[in-house]
């Protein structure tokens, strides 16, 4: 699931982070709880154990097998782990996920940020850039990257060509070294306007009289930036980079639709190798895979909330 | 930039010596038509590219302006990706994911955020919140196997897991909504004697309508601009969605750019239109979800 997504939710998660207000009852009467609100619960707790809960517990059990997708199988303990831990293109696709994901979540966080600033400015055509800005919003990540291929691919080059640039002749998306920058740039172009819906209502939250307080006080642009706005931001930050980090890992349909994980597997990525499961007949060898993706998802996410915690500062 | 921010806070406050300080920015507005610039100019090629001809779009960087114009790679690609029935399955799984997340997150949120001081509901509510760190990779290859088994290895389960996947978002969207509805809006009517069901359909569904409309814009774009669960999960090409056959057919699609346009610009359209038009209305369903 997009980013975006990923992005409202978040706020809800940020106020309660940068407001540090605990997950307070709002009920105060202690009632008995009545069969109707179980039926009101049930069907989002029955289908989430069915659908996501049974089927994660199931995968990690054969992930523990020599299980191929159909036909028999019995129980190897640890032998995917260990060979997928010798696996050069495995190794390759993790190395490419976390890479991107870093470069991408600092690039679009930065990006974002700005221009919210900025669309949050006393700026002319102020509905109108805005509504530019969301665009990537709406549209089909997949049908977006097909758009990008053919500007990268083809219109870029002509252009460098017909000018007579050096080095711009060929496609970006056709060099082993620097594929992996077309897929980061249109990941950011689709993936700013989620980022910056949050940003925005950050600021809003931000009351004006502090950058009177601050211009009176004679604060430059840099300075009232550097002192007030990033850290009353801040748990807005922190969770437009987790969640953001978190949804560029799942890197798919812009992949396929950009270089097919090409040129050779240079941007393949993690959730693209785990889909081979099916067509290479290695069920248990990609479902370990899973596992340690998973693994390393969940490491990752607490690891950037635990070092991004305390940082921010409230009012 | 102190005077940038500082500004659209002093909108809010009457005194009008503090407005007529502030004038527009016009160097920013200039930075920011020029950025503009990278979301314009691939639309602009996405929308001038599909009537081409043959020859210009083989020939030249993009984008020139069509001359002569050629409407006929519409016709082309529609019979190629089969655009009816591929926009038929897109609105299957959008509206059984846009109807569930609404029906089943809301009546969750409410349940729980009524019994919160209840063990059962506090902890359901962590363990759907989990789901935010359980990607759809990890859980795919059991996923097609459950599927298949159920036979819902079709749109309907595709409609189906979109709601699931996104269910920790819009329960805890609803939550902190429900949080601030004080109870003694539902007190009345329960004194009267109406049941936690109408209570819920009568008095809360009401109030919750700015937040479905959020949660419904979500729902619908992630559903409707998917591509990594229908490409997995649904068994028959056939049954197929926008986004997924733009890739089945893109080895007939590359021969000709301006063929394949036509069929990027059909699956963008549908978005793109409803976009435009209600673009205000949109974007505020869209901001009222991120302040709350």
């Amino acid at each position: 699931m997009s980013a975006t997504t990923a992005g409202t939710a978040g706020t809800a998660l940020a106020t309660e982070t940068a407001t540090g207000s605990p997950l307070s009852s709002i009920d105060r009467r202690k009632r008995k709880h009545e069969p109707t609100y179980l039926m009101m619960l049930f069907p989002a707790l029955g289908l989430f154990s069915l659908f996501i809960t049974i089927p994660a517990i199931i995968g990690m059990l054969f992930s523990l097998t020599n299980y191929s997708g159909f036909g028999a199988w019995k129980f190897v303990g640890l032998a995917n782990f260990a060979s997928l831990s010798g696996d050069t293109t495995i190794l390759g696709s993790y190395w490419f996920t976390i890479y991107f994901a870093v470069v991408t979540t600092v690039l679009v966080n930065v990006v974002a940020l700005l221009l919210a600033i900025a669309l949050n400015a006393k700026i002319k055509f102020k509905t109108t850039l805005r509504a530019v800005f969301f665009v990537p919003m709406v549209l089909s990540g997949i049908v977006v990257a097909y758009v990008f291929k053919f500007l990268l691919g083809t219109s870029i080059p002509a252009i460098a060509t017909s000018l007579g640039w050096t080095g711009g002749e060929t496609s970006l998306l056709a060099s082993p070294h620097y594929a992996w920058l077309g897929v980061v740039l249109v990941t950011a172009w689709q993936a700013i306007p989620g980022m910056l819906i949050i940003y925005l209502a950050g600021l809003l939250s931000i009351p004006g009289e502090v950058y009177e307080a601050a211009s009176l006080d004679g604060a430059n642009a840099v300075r009232t930036f550097r002192s007030i706005t990033l850290p009353l931001m801040a748990g807005y930050v922190v969770i437009n980079s987790v969640l953001g980090f978190k949804g560029f890992l799942n890197a798919y349909d812009i992949i396929i639709g950009l270089t097919g994980g090409g040129p050779g597997t240079s941007t393949t990525s993690i959730a693209m190798s785990i889909f081979t499961g099916f067509q290479s007949g290695d069920y248990a060898y990609q479902m370990a895979n899973a596992v340690v993706f998973f693994l390393v998802t969940i490491a990752i996410s607490l690891g950037q909330l635990f070092f991004m915690r305390g940082r921010e500062l409230n009012l | 930039m102190t005077t940038l921010t500082n500004s659209t806070q002093r909108q809010t406050t009457p005194p009008a010596k503090a407005d007529r300080r502030e004038r527009v920015n016009w160097k920013l507005t200039g930075i920011l038509l020029l950025c503009s610039l990278s979301i314009l100019l691939p639309l602009y090629v996405a929308i001038i590219m599909p009537f081409k001809t043959d020859k210009q779009a083989g020939s030249s960087s993009g984008f020139s302006l069509p001359s002569p114009l050629d409407f006929g790679n519409f016709k082309i690609a529609w019979e190629t990706v089969g655009f009816p029935k591929a926009l038929f399955f897109s609105v299957v799984i959008a509206i059984v994911a846009v109807i569930g997340s609404l029906v089943v997150s809301s009546m969750a949120a409410f349940a729980i955020v009524r019994n919160w001081d209840h063990k059962l509901y506090r902890y359901s509510y962590f363990y759907l919140l989990a789901a935010m760190f359980i990607p759809f990779p990890v859980v795919a290859l059991p996923q097609v196997k459950l599927t298949a088994i159920l036979h819902l290895d079709n749109p309907v389960g595709v409609g189906l897991l979109h709601i699931l996947f996104g269910i920790s978002f819009n329960v805890l969207l609803y939550t902190a909504f429900l949080r601030s509805v004080p109870f003694e809006l539902e007190e009345s009517a329960r004194l009267d004697g109406c049941s936690t069901w109408v209570v819920f359909r009568r008095i809360i569904l009401p109030l919750l309508g700015p937040m479905n409309a959020t949660v419904g814009i979500f729902a619908f774009l992630a559903s409707w601009n998917d591509f990594m669960m229908p490409s997995i999960i649904t068994a028959n090409p056939a049954q197929q969605t926008l986004p997924v056959v733009q890739q089945l057919f893109s080895n007939a699609l590359t021969t000709n750019y301006n063929v394949a346009f036509a069929s990027y610009l059909m699956a963008m359209a549908p978005t793109l239109i409803v976009y435009v038009f209600a673009q205000r209305w949109v974007m505020s369903g869209v901001t009222q979800g991120a302040i709350k």
